[in-house]
């Protein structure tokens, strides 16, 4: 059964319709991720779960309950907010214990309710510290064990790693992760970066416009993105404009610039599409430079070295295909044995027509 | 000598601004009843006689009356005005803004004037809570000024914290938002409190029969000798102005540190 089920959600600020029919069923258990650029509406249906936003029109049901009449402060959500929110009048212990305060708890077992959560997110005896003086990957953990000390059903977090540097932003991802799997709460993470969403999330909802895009788990949504903008915001994505050719049983044919003629399964066109784009896509790392080895079976073209980006493990090569007017991209990861070609050099571009993305029109 | 110039410029011009505060706690101590040059010995007889005067006493009791009243109102509306301001966007919010702190810079007379017209023409009788109608709406302004700084650097998410963690909106307001902005109430309580305590013009248009301070001491200059005691007087308002000043500083600088904040504003 799902723990949050949303139905046909509007959300209007006047005159500007920033949740435009939002349907989404989140599991029990679930990482679920809400993806988008900002202005997509991905914080403000978070708020609107939270509690903080009403809707114009549709239901938010949480446990099979709904939650049109319930207040913020009454809902089984809790939420880690964008600044942490930490009450910096408070300690340590006094910001984790505040949603206990409410409770029956007695005194030995709220504190002793305060030493497991901050032992759960590593801050073990920092109960008396002052909450201003954190650093902020602390003040973060403390958000968490504020909100997850109240057991609730849902755990919502609004772009909580955007404050954090690299490093320790790539740190808290994995500790998220592996929180979530320890405590088996239902987590609702709203998030710009997509590259933290696949990492992350069971499933991602990608927004545009106050509309779900796609939702899918994070591998179907990397490479079977249902619309050319879903590409093109998940990973990099080159795009080729390609003529729609004759239609059989199980195959489509596409006459595709620079790259030929290419047969496309059935099960790779986009579902319940009434129409396909004219361009498909194709992953960097969907296609390789064929160096000095023997002609490959399969699928070939030709083009020039435009320009090249050395990342140490990768390079990305920009190559421009005979026959075309705009360089696409192609990764490759870098062997000892391989060398890194130069700009200017003539090149064999092997690739496969099963990675091809076909849009939905 | 480099910025020489400056320098001098700049002792010039504290020395004309304190001079003559400085020459009033010297007269105070003064033996000789003519305020003027060489000095006739020491005493504290002034300070003395300040005690013997009943009329002093009931324009003291009237001053801080009002002084207190005007301080918690303003404090109160400024807590309104800050609020709103710092976290809620509503048409013609700069120009209501600038209304409300237009005050600050009105000519006080016009002012004084333009109250007393208006009131009495609506039938009020003229008496303490007249004069606190007027200092209210000139410590107002202050009370914003002082209290958008704590309020400024408040995180709003705060309260939504404290109400997703269970609380009702007064709860998250009082538990959470009023104990940050506190140092930033009193400074601007104490600051009101102090404004209100020697503001003359308002006061002298709009006070009734029982006169503030400030009215009392005016009415005293035409005396002669009475001169000396207005000095001894007026040393002991200075003193309390200057503590009570450094208390609000001490509270506002407090809360901006609490709140994590930059310290960008206050008076001093």
């Amino acid at each position: 059964m799902s723990i949050i089920s949303l139905q046909g959600i509007h959300k209007y600020y006047g005159d500007y319709h920033a949740l435009r029919g939002i349907d989404a069923e989140i599991e029990q258990g679930e990482f679920f991720s809400l993806l988008g650029p900002s202005g997509c509406g991905k914080t403000t249906l978070l708020r609107v779960i939270a509690g903080f936003e009403s809707v114009s029109s549709g239901s938010v049901m949480i446990a099979g309950q709904n939650m049109a009449r319930v207040p913020a402060n009454k809902r089984p959500t809790n939420m880690v907010f964008q600044s942490y929110a930490i009450f910096p009048h408070l300690s340590v212990a006094e910001n984790v214990g505040f949603g206990l305060r409410k409770s029956k708890l007695g005194v030995q077992e709220t504190g002793l309710a305060i030493a497991e959560a901050l032992e759960m997110v590593g801050l073990g005896g920092y109960g008396t510290r002052a909450a201003h003086a954190l650093s902020g990957g602390q003040r973060q953990r403390v958000a968490l064990a504020r909100a997850l000390i109240l057991k609730p059903k849902v755990l919502l977090l609004d772009e909580p790693l955007s404050a954090l540097d690299k490093k320790m932003r790539e740190q808290m991802q994995g500790e998220l992760r592996r929180l979530q799997r320890q405590v088996g709460i239902t987590f609702i993470l709203v998030t710009h970066d997509q590259e933290e969403a696949l990492i992350m999330s069971d499933r991602i909802a990608v927004m545009f416009d106050g509309e779900i895009a796609q939702m899918d788990a994070p591998q179907t949504l990397y490479r079977r993105p249902k619309t050319r903008r879903v590409g093109e915001f998940i990973g990099v994505m080159n795009f080729l404009r390609a003529q729609q050719g004759t239609t059989s049983a199980r195959k489509t044919t596409f006459e595709i610039e620079g790259l030929g003629r290419a047969e496309v399964d059935e099960d790779q066109l986009p579902q319940g599409a009434r129409a396909l784009s004219d361009v498909v896509g194709l992953r960097p790392e969907a296609m390789t430079l064929l160096f000095d080895d023997p002609p490959a079976k399969g699928h070939m073209a030709e083009g020039v070295i435009e320009d090249l980006a050395y990342y140490g493990d990768m390079t990305y090569y920009e190559v421009r295909l005979d026959g075309t007017s705009a360089p696409i991209t192609i990764s490759m990861k870098n062997l000892t044995t391989r060398p890194v070609l130069e700009r200017g050099t003539r090149t064999r571009v092997g690739w496969d027509p099963s990675s091809l993305v076909v849009f939905a029109g | 000598m480099r910025g020489g110039w400056l320098r001098i410029y700049a002792i010039t011009y504290l020395v004309f601004l304190y001079l003559p505060v400085v020459l009033l706690p010297i007269f105070a101590f003064n033996q000789g009843t003519i305020i003027a040059f060489p000095l006739q010995g020491f005493t504290t007889q002034w300070f003395g006689t300040l005690a013997e005067i009943p009329a002093l006493h009931g324009a003291l009791k009237n001053s801080v009356f009002i002084a207190v009243v005007t301080a918690a109102l303003s404090t109160i509306l400024g807590i309104c005005a800050a609020r709103a301001s710092t976290r809620y966007r509503f048409p013609a919010k700069g120009p209501i803004m600038g209304a409300i702190m237009l005050p600050l810079v009105l000519p006080e007379i016009i002012v004084a004037v333009a109250l007393l017209v208006v009131l009495l023409q609506l039938g009020f009788s003229l008496n303490s809570w007249t004069v606190i109608m007027g200092h209210t709406l000139i410590c107002t302004p202050f009370a914003i000024a002082i209290l958008s700084s704590s309020f400024q650097g408040l995180d709003q998410s705060l309260e939504e914290a404290a109400i997703d963690l269970g609380e009702t909106r007064w709860g998250a307001f009082s538990k959470i938002t009023l104990p940050l902005v506190l140092p930033g109430l009193i400074a601007s309580f104490l600051i009101a409190f102090t404004i209100s305590l020697d503001e003359f013009i308002i006061a002298f248009f709009l006070t009734g029969a029982e006169p503030t301070l400030p009215v009392y001491i005016w009415g005293q200059l035409r005396f002669p000798t009475k001169i000396p005691a207005v000095m001894a007087l007026g040393t002991l308002m200075l003193i309390a102005s200057l503590v009570i000043l450094s208390v609000a500083e001490f509270f506002r600088r407090r809360g901006v540190r609490r709140t994590g904040g930059k310290d960008s504003g206050g008076f001093l």
